[in-house]
């Protein structure tokens, strides 16, 4: 019988629930014996000059063996972002300028953890308050500049030509608004931490918590300016990444270098309300959208303008709003697309990827947009999506966006979610609160979505041995953090092999085992690790059979796996001799080593209905349900993949209801701890109504696309368009997110003003 | 997140802990479940010199009918006020408040005593404890004296409470099984309230509505004038001073105010 589509228990779950998982800062290695303890000083201002940094108090404090500042630090300062321009560098530690709250501008070190905050209130910084650039509209003026030597704030732009005067000119209906897709943090329950030991044969061994060995250990090399073998990078248990922890942190280099230069280990873990200003935040754009069609409900133009905040330091975020334009027509068949968008630094922490990175806002920009066209010429939202999307037949699709859509059937997945809600009867309902004229009305919202998984490493590499004790070991240049790859990878390759997925151990994360590996990211790892795993099998067996065949003196072709007993055997031919993997593995290494290359990125798509209940008094928003078809190709765990799916549409409904990275005009943070930053607990969340559909994609053997990510996209829009919904009778067309219960408030009482 | 050093003691008693606090004064702390007191020294914004650790005095854990009152020990967890089946039948607003705390790790941790001295106006049990008209019984070397509630807070995180005196004992008035309600507003189950409204008696306390927990006097006195719900929840905001923060401004506090008060009292009306 297949294991493939079963629902196999984690094989990670009783180490975690019992033990304990083992992080970066739990870590007892030996590499670590006598490590110093590193404290960062940071700014408490968001755009200052530093007049003077005083270390002498900090120095003769407890347990104190070096307080350094930039001065100290002989390295280059690190452009995050290669595309920015050259002067947006950031220092190691600031010396003349800082530019975010959270800034580091001075390292302690101390023998002991808990002597190091001490140490760290004794340097003294004069701060010299310039005016703080937090709105990414006054960064575009360029009046108040965080890098004076660019000229500008600006970091990037994509696509310079002016928009077309004419574009909506055979246009019946154009709509324009202006939206936010607002500022989250990925407040992973284990916050960034590093710890580095540099050994006798001038290796760094540097443990971190990340999502990427192979890239931590080339940026920190760059950065050091050291060749990447010399870098060994480890990562222990990361306790959730959400795109934050892709790519180096500088800290982690700062670290390896505080190491070098003090010639012992370091560790360095930060603080919960360090984290929520110094780990990189995601999403924030200012999106103009403008949509325009016919009074049939055909759409024809679309145009997304976005302004995107970099932060203080450009990074990643600089890149995302090229998935943004890509995905901007979504499901779509729209003959006119146009998009640009300009990214700005701001003082502010710096953004990069946040689960959906770039995709979640062109589907959120491309749903209101759809939502705000039906609302104008009187049309069901269900209606016009499914008026619009792409036809079936029209698969691969090349896109307005400039991509190949693999496979799709977005009618089809609107429908499903449709049937599953009985989205005529929630109408009904929906009727009669409204001429019952009840306090709380409910809202009904429907999305439909596309995006890109595997977008950025299309090739995976894994290798896999058999040991004589008939154990296996699989290691992969993927890099789970939460997902339960130990267990998918164990099935898939024991689909092939017969080995009992508890017999079967995978690996990851360690540089100088795995040299090569694209992490885990961008929903990537089952469509080109997984099949890795797969190819690796498969190249396993031909080995095996090659080398079976002189033993079983039989033809390769005559020889097959018999799974119930991880053999080769020869076909058709019961009682006689056989020979085992481990038997096999017994008398020469049995292991192989592949490279599985998609080529391609796969698009993953479906659509979300969401009910909400808005209490019109006070405002508050109560998701009551919520029905998703996430259609990511065949499941191979449905446990794994429901969790995946679970956790992206809890994290979308956040977005949609409550979390927002908010500073003050002075950019200062206000959502620096978790009493003020709003992420849900369980107790906000509905049960959720899964729906499967399951469409292959042509470019890998398994037909897999990612589902990482997919939750989050398809239903931040749904539960955003629901409670629009709720309110539509008041003459309300767009809320921004997160819908709080202000927020939501002040829309009523503004609809019922302009109203009166 | 690691606090400035201080030094610890655990007195075995209410009157060991006096005689500390008596010897070090302001530079002493008591620290009683610790889930204010803890926050606030992580984030460095208090840095006591010595914890007086009252936590574990069983002395001042009990809930007891004394007369018409129930008298509750200042050391009480919140989760032993949210199950006593006490409680329940002679003053169930408190258990529904207590309820409504933080999540259970925090309930049951976090005391009675110290969510009062504490002084948070954004706090759940103080509106309550106001709108039943307790009354805090605090004691120092000096002696014993007794705070109604309605002068017990005096700013945001100040008290009636001098730096020497423990609170030792809340005495409630055993209010039956009628006519009370609490309605907490929250963005997230586990929040603090953005504004709640306690309602017993026809009395009413207003959580995060101003600098101290308040009542709402002008609803009070048009229910006593025979005024309707409506009517007299319409003026639950009069003469409070509610915060601005990223979950509310004022003008949203004030409309909470009238809207929870208005719920609450409808609630109370059907018990
Ligand atoms: C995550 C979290 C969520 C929370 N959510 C809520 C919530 O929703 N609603 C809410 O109301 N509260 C909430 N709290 C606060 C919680 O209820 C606290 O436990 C309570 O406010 C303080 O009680 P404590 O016993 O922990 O006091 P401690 O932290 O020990 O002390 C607080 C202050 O009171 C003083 N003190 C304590 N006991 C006495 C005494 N007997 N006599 C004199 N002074 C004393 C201390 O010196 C200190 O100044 C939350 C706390 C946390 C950590």
């Amino acid at each position: 019988m297949s294991i493939m589509g079963t629902r196999v228990v984690r094989v990670e779950d009783p180490v975690f629930l019992t033990r304990g998982a083992t992080y970066t800062d739990d870590l007892t290695d030996e590499r670590l014996t006598g490590a110093l303890h590193l404290t960062l000083v940071r700014s408490p201002i968001a755009h200052a000059t530093i007049t003077s940094i005083d270390v002498e108090a900090a120095r003769e404090a407890p347990g104190v063996v070096a307080v350094l500042t930039g001065a100290d630090i002989d390295l280059e300062a690190p452009l995050l972002f290669a595309g920015a321009p050259k002067q947006m560098v950031r220092p190691w530690l600031a010396t003349e300028r800082v530019r975010f709250v959270g800034e580091p501008v001075a390292a302690v070190l101390t023998e002991e953890r808990y002597q190091g905050p001490d140490a760290a209130e004794l340097v003294d910084v004069d701060y010299e308050p310039l005016p703080a650039v937090v709105d990414v509209r006054e960064a575009l003026k360029d009046e108040n500049l965080l890098f004076p030597d660019a000229g500008t704030n600006t970091c990037s732009v994509y696509n310079k030509e002016d928009p077309d005067p004419d574009f909506f000119a055979d246009c019946e209906v154009v709509v324009t608004r202006e939206i936010i897709n607002q500022r989250v943090a990925a407040a992973s329950l284990e916050t960034r931490a590093a710890s580095a030991a540099w050994g006798d044969d001038g290796r760094c061994t540097l443990f971190v918590s990340n999502q990427n060995a192979q890239g931590a250990r080339d940026e920190v090399a760059g950065w050091l300016g050291v060749d990447a073998s010399q870098i060994h990078v480890i990562l222990p248990d990361v306790g959730g990444g959400f795109g934050a922890k892709i790519g180096a942190d500088p800290e982690f280099a700062l670290v390896a270098w505080l190491a070098r230069h003090t010639g012992r280990p370091v560790r360095w873990s930060e603080s919960r309300s360090e984290n929520m200003t110094g780990m990189v935040q995601g999403r924030d754009q200012r999106q103009t959208i403008t949509i325009g069609g016919s009074r049939d409900g055909r759409v024809k133009a679309y145009r997304l303008d976005v302004i995107a905040d970099a932060g203080a330091y450009p990074r990643l975020g600089v890149f995302l709003p090229v998935f943004t334009r890509m995905m901007a027509p979504g499901t779509y068949d729209i003959e006119k697309v146009d998009s640009r968008a300009t990214v700005v630094v701001t003082n502010t922490t710096s953004t990069a990827a946040y689960r959906g990175a770039g995709r979640p806002e062109a589907t959120s920009a491309i749903e209101r947009a759809m939502d705000l066209f039906a609302a104008e010429i009187g049309m069901d939202p269900a209606e016009i999506r499914k008026i619009n999307v792409v036809a079936p037949e029209k698969f691969p699709f090349t896109t307005k966006g400039g991509v190949e859509y693999d496979s799709g059937e977005y009618a089809k997945a609107i429908d499903l979610a449709l049937e599953a809600s009985d989205y005529a009867t929630l109408r009904e309902v929906q009727k009669a609160r409204r001429e019952r004229g009840d306090a709380k009305q409910i809202g009904i919202g429907v999305s439909s979505y596309v995006e890109i998984t595997g977008g950025g490493a299309f090739a995976e590499n894994a290798s896999l041995e058999v040991h004589a004790d008939g154990t296996a070991l699989v290691w992969t240049g993927t890099s789970p953090h939460g997902q339960g790859h130990a267990t998918a990878w164990a099935m898939l390759a024991s689909e092939q092999l017969g080995i009992p997925v508890d017999k079967i151990t995978v690996r990851h994360g360690d540089t100088d085992h795995v040299p090569r590996g694209g992490g885990t990211m961008g929903s990537r790892s089952l469509q080109t690790g997984g099949v890795a795993v797969h190819q690796a099998s498969l190249e396993l067996i031909d080995l095996a059979k090659a080398r079976a065949a002189e033993i079983l003196e039989a033809s390769v072709e005559d020889l097959e796996v018999d799974t119930a007993n991880a053999a080769i055997v020869v076909r058709g031919a019961p009682g006689s001799p056989t020979v085992s993997f481990a038997q096999l593995a017994e008398r020469e290494e049995l292991k192989v080593q592949t490279v599985f290359d998609g080529k391609k990125a796969t698009f993953p798509f479906g659509s979300h209905v969401a009910v909400v209940e808005v209490d019109t008094e006070t405002g508050k928003v109560t998701v009551e349900r919520i029905w998703a078809v996430d259609d990511a190709g065949p499941v191979l765990n449905p446990l794994l993949c429901e969790g995946q799916r679970h956790g992206g549409i809890a994290q979308g409904i956040a977005q949609a209801l409550l979390e927002e990275v908010v500073f003050d005009p002075d950019g200062q943070p206000l959502t620096a701890t978790f009493a003020d930053y709003g992420f849900p607990s369980a107790a906000e969340l509905p049960s959720f109504d899964l729906v499967t559909m399951e469409t292959p994609t042509p470019i890998n053997p398994l037909g897999f696309k990612g589902i990482g990510e997919a939750g989050t996209i398809g239903s931040a829009p749904a539960v955003q368009s629901a409670v629009v919904d709720a309110l539509s009778h008041l003459g309300i067309r767009h809320i921004d997110m997160p819908t709080t219960p202000l927020r939501v408030w002040e829309a009523i009482q503004d609809a019922v003003k302009e109203d009166g | 997140m690691i606090p400035v050093g201080f030094d610890y003691a655990r007195p075995d008693s209410v009157d060991g802990a006096l005689a500390l606090l008596a010897e070090h004064g302001e530079d002493a702390t008591v620290m009683a479940g610790g889930h204010s007191l803890l926050p606030v020294m992580k984030l460095r914004l208090a840095a006591p010199e010595l914890i007086v650790d009252i936590g574990r005095l069983r002395e001042l854990n009990y809930i007891r009918v004394d007369g018409d009152e129930v008298a509750i020990g200042a050391g009480t967890r919140h989760h032993d006020v949210e199950t006593s089946e006490l409680l329940a039948t002679e003053v169930p607003l408190l258990p529904a408040v207590a309820r409504t705390v933080g999540d259970p790790q925090v309930r049951h941790r976090g005391t009675l005593g110290g969510s009062l001295a504490h002084g948070d106006p954004a706090s759940d049990l103080p509106a309550a404890v106001l709108a039943l008209d307790a009354t805090i019984v605090l004691r120092s070397p000096r002696g014993e004296r007794s705070v109604p509630a309605t002068e017990f807070w005096t700013g945001v995180f100040t008290t009636a409470k001098e730096p020497d005196e423990l609170i030792v004992e809340i005495r409630v008035p055993r209010t039956g099984t009628a006519g009370w309600a609490y309605e907490k507003f929250t963005r997230r189950a586990n929040d603090w309230a953005i504004v709640a409204v306690a309602v017993v008696d026809g009395r009413v306390g207003l959580v995060n509505m101003g600098s101290t927990p308040l009542r709402a006097s002008a609803t009070e006195a048009a229910l006593a004038e025979g005024k309707s719900i409506a009517d007299a929840a319409a003026l639950a905001d009069e003469g409070t001073e509610p915060p601005t923060d990223t979950a509310g401004t004022p003008d949203y506090r004030r409309n909470l105010a009238r809207v929870l008060t208005r719920r609450a009292l409808e609630t109370a009306a059907g018990r």
